[in-house]
């Protein structure tokens, strides 16, 4: 009942090894996936039945094919994909990248930490509050979380 | 004429849990013999609802009482950060336990169990959530706001929504702001 699934797409092949990795120390039960670039996204997504979305994409901005950004912009204005909680996973911290993330619909930013530990304990809370949002019946257009 | 007939239990059972439960639209999954799983978590007064439809069939709901009560907490502890009135000036940890009849470390022992977060980061975790909607409907200013939800100061209130959020007050508003007129232009777009 409450194991969390969750999708990455990031290009990178040693972050997506570091984040499957960190997952398996995350206290809740998840079920994970992950895609190479924004295309494979956009198809996977489609791909899935009504009830199959994840509850949680974590996503790259740089990626090859498709950006995050433009990803970003088909998913939140597609009806059946719009309720989808997205966190951007990015190695830019500038304040202006951040910002219009937010505006074009991310609900969260992390900064891609350099340390193991670091990034448990990010997805770890990421998962956590997403999970009351869900629970709680927040208003999803308010969850608006920065991780730096 | 008198006929046999041979029937499977279990074909009867599903069929008939999803006639039923079809009808509320809850998305949910039947696996093994008797275990129901909802995508989303049912209010208590939802359960009732999944209970009563099936009643007269002779099924019962049962269903786990540390749940129950970590969600009656959770409800409860939603209803008093939008009437802060109803504290009159207690504390939540006090108002908790003579409310629930239970001491304060107990609630908040099986609240943290099932809930994956203390029992004091979840009542800021609504606050906030109350200040976000304040704020987006832009009438109150974030010293109104403080007031309005016993904060002792609104610098503590500042504070607690960056170490929240990550994010200032202001910024926020302006995302917000800007993010619905994102929205609208796009629907014009299209």
């Amino acid at each position: 009942m409450d194991t969390v699934s969750i999708l990455l797409a990031d290009d990178d092949e040693d972050d997506r090894l570091l984040f499957e990795e960190a997952l398996q120390k995350v206290r809740h039960s998840i079920k994970s996936k992950m895609v190479n670039n924004g295309a494979q996204l956009m198809d996977y997504l489609h791909s899935l039945g009504k009830g199959e979305l994840p509850h949680l994409l974590f996503l790259d901005l740089n990626m090859p094919l498709k950006s995050g950004l433009e990803c970003l912009t088909e998913i939140r204005a597609h009806p059946c994909l719009r309720e989808l909680t997205v966190a951007i996973y990015s190695t830019s911290s500038s304040s202006e990248d951040i910002e219009n993330t937010y505006i074009k619909g991310a609900n969260v930013y992390i900064n891609k930490p350099s340390d193991f530990n670091q990034l448990v304990k990010i997805l770890s809370d990421v998962i956590t509050i997403n999970w009351q949002y869900q629970r709680s019946e927040l208003n999803k257009e308010n969850f608006v979380l920065s991780i730096e | 004429m008198k006929l046999h007939v041979k029937y499977d239990t279990l074909v009867l059972y599903r069929a008939l849990i999803r006639e039923k439960l079809d009808k509320l639209g809850y998305p949910y999954s039947l696996e093994g013999q008797g275990q129901l799983y909802f995508n989303q978590y049912l209010s208590n007064a939802q359960l009732n609802e999944v209970n009563d439809v099936l009643k007269p069939y002779g099924i019962q709901v049962l269903d786990d009482p540390q749940m129950m009560f970590a969600q009656k907490v959770r409800e409860f502890i939603v209803e008093l950060v939008h009437q802060p009135e109803l504290m009159e000036n207690n504390k939540f940890s006090d108002v908790l336990a003579r409310k629930l009849n239970h001491s304060y470390s107990y609630i908040s022992k099986i609240f943290s169990d099932v809930n994956f977060m203390s029992i004091e980061q979840f009542i800021i975790l609504q606050k906030i959530e109350r200040v976000k909607h304040l704020l987006s409907g832009g009438t109150l200013t974030l010293t109104e706001i403080a007031w309005q939800l016993n904060y002792s100061s609104v610098q503590h209130l500042s504070n607690q929504f960056r170490k929240t959020t990550g994010i200032t007050p202001s910024s926020f508003q302006k995302i917000v702001k800007e993010r619905r007129k994102h929205v609208e232009t796009r629907k014009i777009d299209a």
